[in-house]
């Protein structure tokens, strides 16, 4: 849609190094940024100051110091959105430039649709003509990438809650709304005390989830690292070393670990997330066929592949196929069972691979500290990146996910003071779009439909 | 061999609800017009239920009123029982529904329609439109005569190709046993325009003296009537009122219906057109929602000088044999004989999205439509549409600006933009839940939000729009003085408000603020307010509604304010969307087959997404900065 209200959005990828910028753009950038922004040179206001000016001091949350950060102030026409705008600095590495964002999204700038700075900068003017091309390109691709990221990421239990709660939500809105349309079939009389304990359950489930995304995420963000190997080979074990909990069961039988487990791991700053698979042999059992499969796609969208091998037993075929499926891909190769004897050497494999090598015993946590430095090192140098949509998108499902307790709130207020059951369905409405964006659907006939389906109308 | 040759400044085909708005619009904007009808006696005839009004549609002529139409006015003049619903709700969801006597009603607007200047009625069948270079030059008759104008518009209701249908019966008549139009659909579809078949149905209509009152429940009248038109004095109307009566169907009627459901032409095939939801037959019913035990039944006169009762609820397409079966389970109908069948019927419509917002045809020019043609449903829907495109012809042939009413002005906006935008396989009927502005849509306000475009296009004298500014300027500067009285938490203040169970002011407020109080009003508050002038009553209404819900319209203020951003951004119709890099490929598809006239209703068309909108966006700013290359 197009708006013009002001925008926010973290503008460097996150983690490729400490540093990066959160960018507001819209009327009320600066006014906003006043509100979370505390000088330390001077007693002046944001918006006292000259446009294109630096200035430095602390992002606050309240009286709490969140970071320390140089803030750029531009003011319209010559930015590049041509709209107000602040960028502000920051220091303290990922977790706290979500934090900053975040709070410009209390304070009133809404989360940047994909692509929005380029498509603001175009409309008003400051991109080239010749350049339209470009842009819709730049605002497709975002906007695939966060629908991809959005189908893809988006937890099974996130997207059930929200389509039963947009479900019955359609209910109550197509019972009132038919009552108004054939008031002589549906009687309707103080609806609102009937409504109200569904309204609140609707908004405690919400705020559940609401609850969880701060916690963790409602899609899965993070470096997505696979591990890939043999069965057997230790896959499990590195998953649950990495975890510190026993969540993959690991056992001496080949195959246990059917169903692909994800995890979200930190290392330092890094967010991984983390899937063990299925170990890759050629199979005739179905279901672990299926685990293979998946395995093989995810490695093909992977990150990172962590692949390991076991040095205890000869390198054969299926090892041979798995080191071509991380030939094009960020990998390592970790040669485990270092404890036993050795039979299949870092020479050996170097033959078959480029991949960093690395000798360790999961069991008895020896070398996976190297594992950890490379990671890190890659993660700093640049060498592996994620998409910043992933967390884009996250952020706007929270943010869709807290406007709908907002708009639950008003009908919350409307049954309180009264009001008749035709303004109910105003803010029910709101809630039941909202919610629709986060699982990418739209109001289009819905209520009619339902209204029709539900209920017997006319005459 | 010389045949009849004439010509008129514009043709209407057709003197239904839409017709006959059509016409009155085009004559009195001073344009000689002439209006063809297949019986000069079935002018604005009600062939179905004996009501104008209700849910939404009370809106819409209410709205046509504002604007210089005539439904309004002749349900005033003609109705023998009127009834405001809803009205324990919100304002927004009053509306007005009233009886009419149903053969007055035609009489009246025939009355009307013979009366207007510039204005002929001919009877004959339209059974060729003449086109030339994609511009309407006319219409000829069945029996060869042409009739050369500059505008033409369609509004054949439920004529073309009609089939009344009931068991096995299958009657080639339009409703009421009225002569179909058989030739036109042909000469449409020559023309390239694509049709629909769409079906509806009536009850049967049976004879008061078998009815048995005793086990019904009366259903009276409004003790005060509120008037469909803002020009009819309420003083005037206020009138002895019929009732209705209310019954139900019960078990018993719903076995005869499983009984004989193969008996229905529904299901035999012999119906192919697609019926409308929310006016379901009684087998419909019966059949799809089967845990209902009860169905109601409203037993309504179809007018003073008639024994004829409209069983409302009941409309079927079942045999004869059955339906008097069924009728007869009903309490108080056990004996009833039945003056006319309930009856399906089957029509060609089109497929409104070849048409503009102005109701134009998007591939001729000249040529407009309006009604049931159009693939909506209901009188009142079919006047609204008749209206404008009676106007937009006009407009059209004096060379004038059309005009297009959007979703945030009326109902009628919604309504139109949605029967052009949206996929529609079933007869239109307008609901409330279809307007998402509805707060500022109210039946209470069409007056302030249309009387001036009503004025501008010249259907509307100069008299009443000034009374409208008055009226305007009542309003808003008695809700600016109410919010500069002071009022302070004082011992009489605190009594009044305990008296009338509100909360004690701990602060001083004003009289605006306690207005918005739902247990205060301006009139209780009115000891509190010494310099108070008297004021219209229903300039006192709108007050209390601005200032009751002051919330809830600005917040719709501000999306209609985002909506008309985009309502702004207009796209030509000549794009072509295949051409335009960064569409997918379906959005590409519809929006060639739409054109749509705006980004706004580009968005509103299923299949195009929001980042279709954004690339829309950048194509027309680039088209803009280009400028003069290309028409936008």
């Amino acid at each position: 849609m197009y708006r013009t209200d002001t925008i926010a959005a973290i503008s460097t990828a996150l983690g490729n190094s400490g540093i990066g910028i959160v960018r507001i753009s819209g009327e009320d950038s600066i006014e906003i940024a006043d509100k979370i922004f505390r000088s330390l040179k001077s007693d002046k206001k944001l918006i006292e100051v000259s446009t294109h000016t630096i200035h430095y001091g602390n992002i606050v949350d309240e009286n709490d110091i969140v970071d320390e950060v140089l803030v750029t102030v531009m003011k319209e026409p010559n930015t590049y959105t041509r709209e107000n705008i602040v960028e502000i600095n920051c220091h303290g590495g990922a977790l706290v430039m979500k934090k900053v964002l975040n709070l410009a999204l209390k304070n009133g700038a809404r989360v940047a649709d994909p692509g929005e700075f380029t498509k603001r900068a175009f409309l008003n003017g400051r991109i080239d003509l010749s350049q339209a091309e470009a842009v819709i390109n730049v605002i497709n691709a975002k906007n695939n990438m966060a629908l991809d990221v959005s189908l893809k990421q988006l937890k099974g239990s996130i997207s059930n809650v929200v389509v039963e709660i947009r479900k019955d939500i359609l209910h109550e809105m197509a019972y009132i709304e038919s009552a108004l349309d054939d008031p002589e079939h549906y009687q309707m009389d103080n609806y609102g005390e009937e409504l109200m304990p569904k309204v609140l359950s609707i908004k405690s489930k919400l705020k559940k989830l609401l609850d969880n995304a701060d916690n963790g995420r409602i899609i899965t963000e993070g470096i997505k690292t696979v591990i890939l190997g043999k069965p057997n080979v230790g896959k499990s074990s590195l998953m649950n070393f990495l975890l510190g909990e026993d969540r993959a069961i690991v056992t001496d039988i080949a195959g246990t670990t059917r169903d692909i487990l994800e995890e979200n791991i930190k290392i330092d700053d890094i967010s991984l997330n983390v899937i063990d698979t299925a170990g890759i042999r050629d199979t005739n059992d179905t279901v672990e066929k299926i685990g293979v499969e998946k395995a093989k796609e995810l490695a093909g969208s992977a990150d990172l592949i962590i692949m390991i091998l076991d040095s205890s037993v000869p390198l054969d075929d299926d090892d041979k196929e798995i080191i071509k499926l991380i030939e094009d891909k960020k990998a390592v190769v970790l040669l485990n069972k270092s404890d036993l004897n050795t039979i299949t050497d870092d020479k050996t494999v170097r033959m078959f691979t480029d991949k960093d090598i690395i000798n360790v015993s999961i069991k008895n946590e020896i070398g996976i500290d190297k594992l950890t430095e490379l990671i890190k090192n890659m993660f700093y140098s640049g060498d592996i990146t994620f998409n910043d949509e992933v967390y884009l998108t996250n952020e706007r499902h929270k943010y869709a996910i807290y406007e709908s307790i907002k708009s639950l709130d008003c009908v919350v207020d409307s049954i309180e003071s009264g009001m008749p059951e035709d303004f109910l369905t105003i803010d029910l409405m709101n809630t039941y779009e909202t919610l629709g964006s986060i699982i990418g659907e739209q109001m289009g006939e819905d209520l009619v439909n339902e209204i029709f389906s539900k209920f017997c109308m006319g005459k | 061999m010389s045949n009849v040759r004439e010509e008129y400044d514009i043709l209407v085909v057709g003197a239904g609800h839409a017709g006959c708005e059509a016409a009155l619009a085009c004559a009195r904007l001073g344009l000689n017009t002439i209006m063809f009808t297949v019986s000069v006696d079935s002018i604005a005839l009600m062939p179905c239920n004996p009501n104008i009004g209700g849910s939404s549609k009370g809106h819409l002529v209410k709205e046509l009123d504002a604007l210089g139409g005539e439904m309004g006015k002749n349900i005033d003049k003609t109705f023998i029982q009127s009834k405001m619903l809803n009205k324990s709700k919100g304002p927004a969801v009053h509306s007005l529904r009233a009886q009419a006597d149903k053969q007055n009603y035609s009489r009246e607007m025939r009355k009307t329609l013979e009366n207007t200047d510039n204005l002929t009625i001919r009877q004959a069948e339209i059974s060729k439109l003449m086109v030339e270079d994609g511009v309407i030059i006319g219409a000829k008759t069945f029996s060869g005569a042409e009739y050369y104008t500059k505008g033409v518009i369609l509004c054949t209701g439920t004529y073309l190709k009609a089939r009344c249908i009931y068991g096995d019966v299958s009657n080639p008549t339009g409703p009421n046993g009225l002569q179909a139009a058989n030739h036109l659909t042909d000469s449409l579809k020559n023309l390239g325009i694509e049709m629909f078949r769409f079906k509806t149905g009536t009850p049967a209509r049976v004879d008061k003296r078998s009815i048995d009152f005793s086990k019904m429940e009366e259903q009276f009248g409004d003790e005060e009537i509120v008037p469909f038109s803002f020009s009819t004095n309420p003083d005037d109307i206020q009138k002895e009122q019929v009732s209705c009566w209310l019954t139900y169907t019960n078990e018993k009627t719903h076995e005869i219906i499983r009984k004989n459901i193969n008996r229905s032409p529904l299901f035999s095939g012999m119906i192919e057109g697609t019926g409308p939801r929310y006016c379901p037959s009684i087998e419909d019913k019966v059949m799809k929602f089967a845990d209902k035990n009860r169905h109601q039944v409203f037993i309504e006169p179809e007018g003073n000088y008639t024994n004829e009762m409209y069983l409302g609820g009941m409309s079927s397409s079942l045999p004869e044999d059955v339906q008097y079966a069924m009728y007869r389970t009903v309490p108080g109908l056990e004996n009833v004989k039945i003056v006319r069948n309930a009856y399906a019927i089957e029509y060609d419509c089109i497929n409104p999205r070849q048409l503009k917002p102005t109701l134009e045809f998007k591939n001729i020019k000249g040529l407009f439509s309006g009604g049931q043609f159009n693939g909506s449903s209901g009188y009142e829907e079919a006047a609204v549409q008749g209206f404008i495109a009676g106007v937009n012809c006009a407009m059209y042939v004096l060379g004038r600006e059309q005009i297009i009413l959007d979703r945030s002005q009326a109902y009628i906006g919604v309504l139109i933009d949605d029967l052009v935008t949206k996929e529609n396989h079933e007869p239109y009927r307008m609901m409330t839940s279809r307007a998402e502005y509805r707060l500022l849509l109210r039946q209470d306000n069409a007056d302030l939000r249309l009387t001036e475009i009503g004025y501008k296009i010249g259907l509307v004298s100069e008299d009443t729009y000034n009374k409208v500014e008055l009226k305007k300027k009542m309003i808003e500067d008695e809700i600016n003085r109410l919010s500069t009285i002071s009022v302070g938490a004082n011992k009489k203040m605190s009594d009044f408000l305990e008296k009338h169970n509100s909360t004690p002011l701990k602060t001083g407020s004003n009289l605006a603020e306690l207005i918005k109080r739902p247990e205060l009003n301006y009139e209780i508050l009115a000891e509190f307010d010494e310099e108070r002038k008297e004021l219209p009553k229903d300039v006192i209404n709108q007050i209390n509604i601005n200032l009751k819900y002051d919330g809830y319209i600005k917040r719709q203020m501000r999306q209609v304010e985002q909506f008309k951003k985009l309502e702004k951004k207009k796209l030509s119709e000549n794009i072509d969307y295949c051409q335009i890099n960064g569409l997918r490929n379906e959005a590409k598809q519809k929006l060639n087959i739409y054109k749509p006239v705006s980004i706004g209703q580009a968005s509103r068309i299923s299949g195009v997404s929001p980042a279709d909108i954004s690339v829309l966006l950048i194509y027309l700013e680039q088209m803009n900065k280009e400028g003069g290359k290309h028409e936008c």
